[in-house]
């Protein structure tokens, strides 16, 4: 564990406080984010943030005033050293920024760009109190990751002798991935089953490559090769394998991280027509079966007036993939206003300069279809906001009578998802919630059945990649810690 | 890891492969299928897992040649890789000894019933293969059919062999012949409806194998999603086989229409593709 207090108070922090007021740092304004022009990157699907340089990042951590008390801390699931990372970029010892942040997190350079930092660590940077605007938390963190990996001197951890001991990870998505880097670096026999042909989780078939491209998860999972983890493909557990089978070829301990799988849909009229469909089948088509490209063979429609129903995330990465597809409408439907939208705050803002439509304050109650059974429009209702629901949030109401019918050809289903019940349903006894989680010790991760832990989705219902990981991370200290008992 | 051990002929677009899967053989059951991708950028498509052999360590799988992918896979040769192999999937069959079952198949659902047709002969039942095609050179695996059922009943729409008519005449002279405990059936989705409505007639209980679309085959995208007494169902996990009865074929044939046209472009494209090579 690191001491904060001790290490601020190292001679090169004190030096490097000392050379700019506090005033003077906090007159900076925050250095923007260079971006692809909207009209282009609608028509491309590469990343739409394109870093900072380093001279941007330089100027940027000098903003940071180093707080005796960094509150930002606090506001990162995983309390990330941000002021001890963030002060390394202002010397520019970009590699040393790098290896501070890899202490706490396996994946920075995917952190940096899909966490909701305007809710968590950028949140609570004292700037916001004082009305300016936060420390680029995420885009420095995303620059020194990004640094490291060009500059080709990624460090392999240290990997303590093998101990011999057989871990098996259910799933390949954040979770599953950061606990298998800790218990590899602790010198056990480390095997990854994913039941998809590609590894990554929700990082590969769901974010799509203009928000997240597919090297950078690569190179994660090429380190963690080299680490000595073992990765199996096409290999469903409690399917292909069972957690006996598992037990009975040696494996000592299994983590579960087998996510959110399963699409919600709203059991509205219409919802089974052709065109009709969820996100996860959309961005899988697009994203894991690359359909859009010509030399695949799975289709997907390239609809022209594309309805995405929510407003999440998922919604966003589904509108924003259909405007690349070439749609001449694409709609965000959402039955609250702008200001509850889940959805990261950026990716709102990108979605819209790239000509999204936002209907919110609507919510579908039909979809109509044609002969062929083909969508050809929706039915929304025109909602207003109530009172604060169990979330905080001022909950919609129906306004009486007030409907509106919209042309779609296509229309993306995002209201949310289910814990994958494989799992639960295949292992007897293992305790389930009423949601379909799996219940486990929130200190340890670690389940009714001693050997199994598991971690992000599967547990929490739905979360981010940050907190996926952080469970990852500590199942992997428990585990270890029950094992050496 | 999937090699494929040996190819066999039915006719000339259906062909029965051996394939290493020794997981997969190993945890198979009857009604099972799995999800084969073939090449880089190749689709995940369903196939039944025919039959295993958990001494050697393979899955049988037969294909009827259709579009793009399952072309793509009637090319392979022994000794070539299925790219990606996953499974089993699906909910296997109820097998018990009903009685006197009616098994009733044609075109794409002929492959995946026939092991049905031989756990159900394995259980006990007195097993009517009812198998139907447009005309005679359409016909296939009725030499298998044979070796597992107490009887086989060939229907053509020309009459150009068996007896003539559709499948549902067939399946009735049966009804009609003696008594039936149960009726199995797996083919166009058309078909399936008829056969339906002719059991449900008779109050016959009956069970579909349904062959929807699928991306994933592991009940993560909905694709599959089909209605069965009013509720949304996922085909790859909750099915592939349902009470005929309760499902909305209407609906199931219209989403099976939904990439028709896109299948068909691809297909042209495969096919000028092949030629061009010869
Ligand atoms: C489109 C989209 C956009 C998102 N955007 C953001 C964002 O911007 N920021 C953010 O923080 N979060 C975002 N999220 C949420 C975030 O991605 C998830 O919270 C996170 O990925 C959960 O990680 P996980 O490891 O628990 O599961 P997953 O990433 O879901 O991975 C689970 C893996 O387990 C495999 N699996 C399941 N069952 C089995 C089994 N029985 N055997 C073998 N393998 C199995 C699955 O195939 C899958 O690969 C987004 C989610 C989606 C869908
Ligand atoms: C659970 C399950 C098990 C199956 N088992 C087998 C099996 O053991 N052997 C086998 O040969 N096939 C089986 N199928 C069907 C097989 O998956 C499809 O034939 C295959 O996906 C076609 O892909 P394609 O790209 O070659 O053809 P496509 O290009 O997708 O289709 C070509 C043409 O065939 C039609 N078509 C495609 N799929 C179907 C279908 N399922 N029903 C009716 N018409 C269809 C299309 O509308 C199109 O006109 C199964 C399907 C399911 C869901
Ligand atoms: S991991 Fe996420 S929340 Fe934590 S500091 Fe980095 S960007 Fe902020
Ligand atoms: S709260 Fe803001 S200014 Fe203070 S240490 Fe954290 S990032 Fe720097
Ligand atoms: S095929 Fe995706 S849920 Fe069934």
């Amino acid at each position: 564990m690191r001491n904060i207090k001790e290490e601020r108070n190292e001679a090169w922090r004190a030096d490097l406080r000392a050379q700019i007021k506090v005033k003077e740092r906090m007159m900076a304004p925050r250095i923007h984010m260079p971006e692809q022009d909207a009209m282009e990157r609608s028509h491309n699907n590469k990343e739409v943030n394109l870093g900072l340089t380093a001279e941007q990042a330089i100027v940027e951590a000098r903003r940071c005033i180093d707080c005796p008390d960094p509150t930002c801390m606090k506001g990162c699931p995983v309390s990330i050293y941000i002021p001890g990372f963030i002060k390394q970029i202002e010397t520019g010892n970009f590699l040393e920024a790098a290896k501070v942040l890899k202490e706490t997190s396996a994946l920075p350079a995917v952190c940096g760009r899909v966490c909701p930092q305007e809710k968590q660590c950028e949140a609570e940077c004292i700037y916001v109190r004082s009305g300016k605007e936060p420390v680029a938390i995420g885009h420095l963190e995303r620059f020194a990751a990004d640094f490291e990996r060009e500059s080709g001197q990624i460090s392999v951890p240290e990997v303590a002798p093998a101990n011999g001991v057989k871990i098996a990870v259910v799933g390949s998505g954040p979770a599953g991935l950061s606990f298998a880097g800790d218990m590899a670096k602790l010198g056990y026999d480390v095997t990854v089953f994913e039941a998809l042909h590609e590894i990554g989780g929700v990082l590969k078939y769901g974010i799509p490559e203009f928000r997240l491209p597919n090297n950078i998860v690569d190179v994660e999972i090429d380190n963690l090769r080299a680490m000595g983890v073992k990765f199996i493909t096409n290999c469903i557990i409690g399917k292909t394998l069972t957690i006996d089978d598992l037990k009975e070829d040696g494996f000592k301990g299994v983590f579960v991280g087998s996510g959110a799988g399963l699409p919600r849909f709203m059991s509205i009229k219409g919802e089974n027509l052709v065109g009709v469909m969820s996100s996860n089948e959309y961005l899988t088509r697009v994203n894991l079966m690359d359909a859009a490209s010509d030399d695949s063979d799975t289709p997907v429609f390239l609809g022209k007036r594309v309805a995405v129903i929510g407003g999440g995330n998922t919604a966003m990465d589904s509108v924003r993939t259909a405007i690349r597809l070439g749609a001449e409408r694409a709609m965000i439907v959402y039955r609250r206003s702008e200001e509850e939208m889940p959805a990261r705050k950026e990716e709102i803002k990108h979605a819209k300069e790239e000509g999204i439509e936002f209907m919110n304050l609507r919510s579908p109650i039909e979809f109509i279809g044609n002969a062929q059974g083909r969508v050809t429009h929706m039915v929304l209702q025109v909602m207003e906001l109530g009172e604060p629901d169990a979330s905080g949030r001022r909950s919609p109401v129906e306004v009486p009578g007030e409907t509106e019918t919209i042309e779609v050809d296509e229309v993306i289903v995002s209201v949310g998802v289910s814990p994958n019940p494989l799992i639960p349903s295949t292992v007897g006894g293992l305790k389930i919630s009423k949601w379909g989680t799996i219940e486990v010790n929130q200190d340890t991760m670690q389940s009714d059945i001693p050997m199994i832990f598991a971690g992000g989705d599967i547990v929490r219902g739905g979360a981010t990649v940050i907190l996926a990981m952080g469970d990852g991370r500590k199942a992997a200290a428990n585990m270890h810690a029950w094992i050496s008992n | 890891m999937n090699k494929i051990v040996s190819k066999e002929y039915f006719s000339e677009n259906v062909i029965k492969f051996e394939v290493e899967a020794p997981l997969i053989a190993r945890s198979r059951k009857a009604g099972h299928f799995v999800m084969v991708k073939v090449g880089a950028k190749g689709e995940r498509i369903p196939l039944t897992i025919a039959d295993a052999d958990t001494s050697k360590g393979t899955i049988t799988l037969v294909v009827q040649r259709m579009g793009v992918s399952s072309s793509k896979l009637a090319q392979l040769n022994e000794g070539d890789e299925i790219t990606d192999l996953v499974g089993p999937l699906g909910q296997a069959t109820h097998i018990e000894n009903f009685g006197t079952v009616v098994c009733a198949c044609g075109g794409v659902g002929t492959a995946p019933m026939l092991p049905i047709v031989a756990a159900l002969k394995a259980a006990g039942n007195r097993v009517i293969t009812v198998l139907a095609a447009r005309t005679h050179n359409l016909i296939i695996l009725e030499e298998q059919m044979k070796k597992n059922s107490d009887e086989v009943i060939v229907m053509t729409d020309d009459g150009s062999y068996g007896n003539k008519g559709l499948v549902t005449k067939g399946v009735e002279d049966v009804i009609n012949r003696e008594k039936v405990d149960m009726c199995v059936t797996i083919g166009p989705a058309v078909m399936m409806k008829f056969v339906s409505e002719l059991t449900k007639k008779y109050e016959i209980p009956t069970v579909a194998s349904l062959n929807t679309i699928m991306v994933d085959g592991t009940g993560m995208c909905g694709a599959c999603r089909v209605s069965v007494g009013g509720r949304t169902k996922f085909v790859c996990v909750d099915g592939p086989e349902f009470d005929a009865h309760q499902v909305d074929f209407d609906e199931m044939l219209m989403r099976l229409g939904g990439y028709r046209d896109i299948e068909r472009e691809e297909m042209e494209r495969f096919t000028c593709k092949t030629d061009s090579k010869h």
